[in-house]
């Protein structure tokens, strides 16, 4: 057995994807991580009370790991799931019913009520650590937006299945919409933005109406939080997760005392 | 004996005790944080919810409510919430110990030593992986994900509740109308949030738990997460049912049931109650007296503090003028939530400044 390892091993193949023996000397460790892409987003060494999980709790990881479900578990939803009022609903349905052993959907589900909790505790621990002092008040800030980015991820799938809970759910939390100051018809303030007794915020032009394109929760805002859901926020998502990961590091990596 | 029990819950998860036991459990926790942070505390707390949800369990209201498989992340984020915040706490007590005898942090000792990320990081990575999509596969295996009705716009459940983790919102709309509940107090938790680490100039607690060299941060910021996020959600997933009225965990969920509400305005107390006349009909001049208290609240209460608290926060040094009152400003809309629920709940008080054809109401 281990004669086919080290056939594997020595091969040009194995040699030409990993350019080092195997981690077990300090040399070849620190090569491990540095000549890994996947793994430079890590320091060659890290303190060891940065990588205690009574410390870290590990939920930045948990939330990363999370995003990594939502997107692959996503992708295959999109092949069968089209964004209309009349085949929203009967597609998802037919996830349940047509496809044994199938659980896309619930992996996708369960995930995304996790990652919102994992991110919440994520922001707890470096509250709780100190976390966000200099040098990292950057981090935090690009951490916040990551936290809301991950709460529009969570609003705009909730309405993707098109059932009674997704439709209902959406427009209690767009109604609140309305009562935007100045830009929302039912808001203080949008009674002045009128000339000549025309107003000119109304329910047919108001912030409400550009979220959802429409007066109600309807066919033009199903598609509008579809791409979002599946492309928008996700990219917007993605590159300041990079932006984050990358100050990490260049804020001194996983914070300690200093 | 059973159904004692039952009425005692309900009576005491009610909205007004409910928000007044979980201020007194979060002030008794950290202050006597030596006793909370034993490990026989925590592990006696998790037994006797685990005996309690299993008692409860036969009861058809809490299991109907409990067993929604949208709310089994809810009762996650309960059991996980309590648990890390005592970790953190058992941890900083630990730290702050060790600091008074003029020893190094435990973090500052472990810090010290440098380990390779492969294996030790990249391991536990693993680990978690592992463990993570192993739960991920059984739970979407033993729980299907719900699917109601297909959407009719003409047909509104009762209750209509926004997702879980917008519950907290949600509930401020008893106290207050949807352009600072829904849109106003969320902007200011973003900004808030934003503004933390340039508000907070407390060079101590860098990377480490600790409790008494930030007392005030860590209080603070229990107070918005545990209470005033975390529980407002709990209480509206479970608590809340039709019409949003107030529900027990044992209690049916009633569509008939009314809770008679007769909220009074600052204005009608000021003219009819006071006065002894009628309202004005200018908003401007009925509104003086709410319009008053906000001008009180928010701008002579900053400047009067200004002296004292900058002199204690900042040295007195006048280059933090600013920072100090983007943080009073912060802190006073933060106040302005538990103050509002008190007046509602001791005086009726709906509006302190109510214009509603200007939809302006505080």
């Amino acid at each position: 057995m281990n004669k086919v390892f080290d056939y594997i091993r020595a091969s040009q193949i194995w040699r030409s994807i990993f350019r080092h023996g195997y981690p077990d000397t300090p040399r070849n460790r620190t090569l491990a991580v540095l000549s890994n892409f996947f793994l430079h987003l890590h320091p060659v060494k890290v303190r060891r009370s940065g990588i205690q999980l009574s410390y870290t709790w590990c939920m930045g990881g948990v939330t990363f790991f999370l995003f990594l479900i939502e997107t692959i578990t996503g992708l295959l939803l999109m092949f069968y799931y089209r964004p209309t009022a009349e085949l929203a609903y009967q597609d998802i349905f037919a996830l349940r019913e047509n496809v044994p052993l199938g659980i896309m959907r619930e992996l996708h589900r369960w995930s995304a009520h996790l990652m919102v909790i994992s991110v919440w505790l994520h922001m707890y621990r470096v509250f709780l650590t100190g976390s966000y002092k200099a040098p990292r008040e950057f981090n935090w800030n690009v951490g916040v937006i990551l936290l809301v980015l991950t709460l529009l991820l969570s609003f705009t799938g909730y309405l993707l299945p098109w059932d009674q809970l997704a439709v209902w759910a959406i427009t209690v939390g767009t109604n609140m919409a309305r009562a935007t100051p100045v830009l929302g018809h039912e808001g203080p303030g949008a009674a002045l933005v009128s000339l000549g007794g025309l107003d000119f915020i109304h329910a047919g032009d108001d912030v409400r109406f550009g979220l959802l394109a429409g007066r109600f929760v309807g066919e033009g805002a199903l598609l509008r939080f579809y791409v979002l859901h599946c492309v928008g926020i996700p990219i917007a998502a993605a590159v300041l997760m990079a932006v984050h990961f990358w100050r990490i590091r260049k804020d001194g990596g996983i914070s300690g005392p200093l | 004996m059973g159904q004692d029990i039952k009425n005692l819950v309900d009576f005491l998860t009610s909205p007004t005790l409910y928000f007044i036991e979980f201020t007194l459990a979060i002030v008794f926790a950290l202050k006597f944080r030596a006793f909370f942070t034993k490990k026989s505390v925590i592990t006696a707390f998790f037994v006797v919810m685990t005996v309690f949800f299993v008692w409860a369990f036969g009861d058809p209201n809490f299991n109907r409510i409990i067993t929604k498989p949208d709310n089994i992340p809810i009762i996650i984020l309960l059991a996980t919430v309590v648990y890390f915040s005592w970790l953190s706490l058992r941890r900083a007590y630990i730290n702050d110990e060790l600091i008074k005898k003029g020893e190094p942090t435990v973090e500052a000792s472990m810090g010290k030593q440098r380990v390779f990320t492969w294996p030790d990081l990249v391991y536990s990575e693993l680990i978690f992986l592992v463990l993570f999509t192993a739960v991920l596969i059984v739970w979407s295996i033993e729980i299907t994900a719900p699917i109601e009705e297909p959407a009719a716009s003409a047909r509104t459940p009762n209750p209509s509740k926004a997702p879980w983790y917008f519950l907290g919102l949600q509930e401020l709309l008893v106290y207050f109308d949807p352009w600072l509940a829904g849109v106003l107090l969320p902007s200011f938790i973003i900004v808030g949030l934003c503004a933390i680490p340039y508000i907070d100039v407390n060079p101590k607690g860098n990377g480490y738990y600790t409790f008494e060299e930030r007392k005030f941060a860590v209080a603070f910021f229990w107070v918005g997460f545990l209470l005033f996020w975390v529980s407002f959600v709990i209480l509206g997933t479970f608590l809340r049912g039709p019409n949003w009225s107030f529900f027990g965990p044992f209690e049916y969920w009633d569509l008939h049931k009314l809770e008679p509400m007769v909220n009074v305005d600052l204005a009608t107390y000021f003219w009819t109650g006071m006065l002894d006349m009628a309202r004005p009909t200018n908003p401007i001049i009925r509104e003086m007296p709410g319009f008053v208290s906000l001008f009180i609240f928010f701008v002579v209460i900053p400047k009067a503090l200004e002296k004292p608290l900058m002199n204690k926060l900042f040295n007195g040094d006048r280059a933090h003028l600013i920072r100090y009152h983007v943080m009073m400003q912060l802190l006073l809309w933060f106040a302005l939530i538990p103050i509002k629920m008190l007046l509602r709940w001791t005086v009726s008080l709906k509006y302190i400044v109510g214009i509603p054809e200007w939809f302006f109401n505080v």
